[in-house]
């Protein structure tokens, strides 16, 4: 007995590959974010696909919901956004009751309640990187389905899946500043090269007592290895 | 109380009162309900509630060098009633405890709130809830009973006490039925508040430790006990101290034991002659 298929000839581009005229916007990404001996930095590539286009090649994927905290979003554009703007909004409150900066841990389990009750209906990977006076620089990571889990540096987007080795074998304890920058951007970069998902530019931002600065590294610039 | 006689504000009467024989003042179709302002400008029915803390059992709370001490006065009105019942000291957190005076029941309700927020803030925000933070929400708590006349307010005032998980600063608060919360080095609450708060500013309590604290508030509360219209009474005590690993706990026993036993003796005690005929 013949198997029923869906379709059957003639098979156009459009069956093969995602028309991107209605795709989501979707943030292919590579996101990381690595605690060192003063605070914390946040990196992110800069691309947002819908489908096989890019709807925006200088996205700024690197959120502040806070003063001194920070978040890296993937998955869904729209999503992230959203989920942002709601921890944003019970951060600021909470700061204000307790008349002091907020943990980023306070910030981390503000993203984990969002994305773990609304799982069914969220695309969301998340890395919360910040400083607090009470335990310095750190980073969380909530994947898809709402875990958090605090690592010393983490990765994510489709673009990290070709850096785990790369971040395993390089990642120190207690980095300088310009070391961890230096490996965000290596590791990203290697990332961008090989995810059809991410690309443009690496943005960075370094998160201290002293503040958050924030730089951009042009795509020309990116650090080259082997193939490039 | 009857024979208390009125109460008097900066000497002169208050608008409103009614004279009636030995009873203290009342406020004259100004005070029956919280809804209702008095023409100079009170509510009289906070007035109220405050006055059934007054009235009932001292508790007490030390915020010294170390950690934090909380004790209450338990009156033992009967022989049959099992010690361990009508607890005034609980756990409202790992790191606070709350001690209580007033209406017991209501006081009940405002400690089970208290967990309920202590807990509710862990869930949300992952750490343990700051002791300022949770005694102005139970100040917030207490004020919305102050506003409507379908309701009265809270006949109890709590000591909030503990050790900030995020500075280690040993913090004691003291909620009213008014909705006021204000921050303490020493509180106490109840009808032996102000022989209490005499004890307590004879102290150097910024240089105290924990263990030497619990015989401190042992003494107070030995000495503030009026033995001629209460008879006997359990001292509970509780604490957050580097003995206890910054967790609210009940003061072991036998620091308990000797704390009373010095106690006594400082007040030179013979209440053991009590039992004896005369």
């Amino acid at each position: 007995m013949e198997m029923p298929t869906e379709k059957r000839y003639p098979i156009v581009m459009r069956d093969i590959e995602e028309d991107w005229r209605n795709a989501e916007h979707s943030m292919g990404t590579s996101i990381m974010a690595v605690q060192f001996d003063s605070g914390v930095v946040v990196a992110a590539d800069s691309r947002t696909s819908m489908g096989a286009y890019v709807s925006n090649r200088v996205s700024d994927k690197l959120t502040p919901v806070h003063e001194r905290i920070y978040c890296c979003r993937s998955g869904s554009a729209a999503h992230t956004q959203f989920v942002a703007d709601i921890v944003k909004y019970y951060l600021e409150l909470h700061s204000l009751e307790l008349n002091t900066l907020p943990t980023v841990l306070s910030a981390a389990q503000l993203f984990k309640t969002v994305c773990y009750r609304n799982k069914n209906n969220l695309t969301a990977g998340i890395i919360v990187g910040g400083w607090d006076p009470v335990h310095g620089g750190s980073v969380y990571s909530i994947p898809l389905g709402g875990v958090l889990v605090r690592q010393p540096f983490a990765i994510g987007g489709s673009g990290s899946t070709f850096i785990y080795g790369y971040c395993d074998a390089n990642y120190k304890e207690n980095m300088t500043k310009e070391e961890a920058v230096a490996f965000c951007r290596n590791a990203l970069s290697l990332a961008m090269a090989r995810d059809g998902s991410s690309g443009g530019v690496i943005r960075t931002a370094v998160i201290t007592k002293d503040g958050v600065e924030r730089e951009m590294l042009p795509g020309n610039e990116l650090p080259t290895f082997f193939e490039q | 109380e009857s024979n208390l006689g009125r109460r008097k504000e900066g000497g002169k009467e208050e608008k409103g009162v009614a004279r009636v024989g030995n009873m203290s003042s009342v406020g004259t179709g100004y005070d029956l309900s919280a809804s209702t302002f008095s023409p100079d400008g009170r509510v009289f029915q906070i007035n109220y509630a405050l006055k059934a803390v007054e009235n009932s059992s001292t508790s007490v709370a030390l915020r010294v060098k170390d950690g934090v001490i909380l004790g209450a006065e338990k009156l033992v009105i009967s022989k049959m009633i099992s010690p361990e019942s009508g607890r005034r000291v609980h756990m409202v957190d790992h790191g606070i405890g709350v001690a209580i005076s007033g209406f017991v029941a209501d006081a009940r309700q405002l400690v089970a709130r208290c967990q309920e927020e202590a807990f509710s803030y862990r869930d949300i925000f992952g750490s343990t809830i700051p002791v300022r933070v949770l005694a102005q929400r139970m100040a917030n708590y207490m004020q919305v009973y102050t506003l409507y006349s379908y309701v009265r307010p809270f006949g109890a005032s709590i000591l909030i006490a503990g050790v900030d998980e995020e500075n280690h600063q040993p913090q004691v608060f003291q909620v009213e039925p008014t909705g006021i919360t204000v921050g303490c080095f020493g509180a106490a609450i109840g009808k032996g508040r102000q022989s209490a708060k005499t004890e307590m500013e004879k102290l150097d309590l910024a240089n105290l430790t924990c263990e030497e604290a619990v015989k401190e508030l042992a003494k107070i509360i030995h000495t503030i006990h009026d033995d001629i219209k209460d008879k006997n009474f359990i001292l509970e005590l509780g604490w957050v101290s580097p003995q206890s690993n910054y967790k609210y706990e009940r003061v072991p026993r036998e620091l308990v034991a000797q704390a009373e036993k010095a106690a006594k003796e400082a007040l030179g005690d013979l209440s053991d002659m009590e039992e004896e005929d005369i």
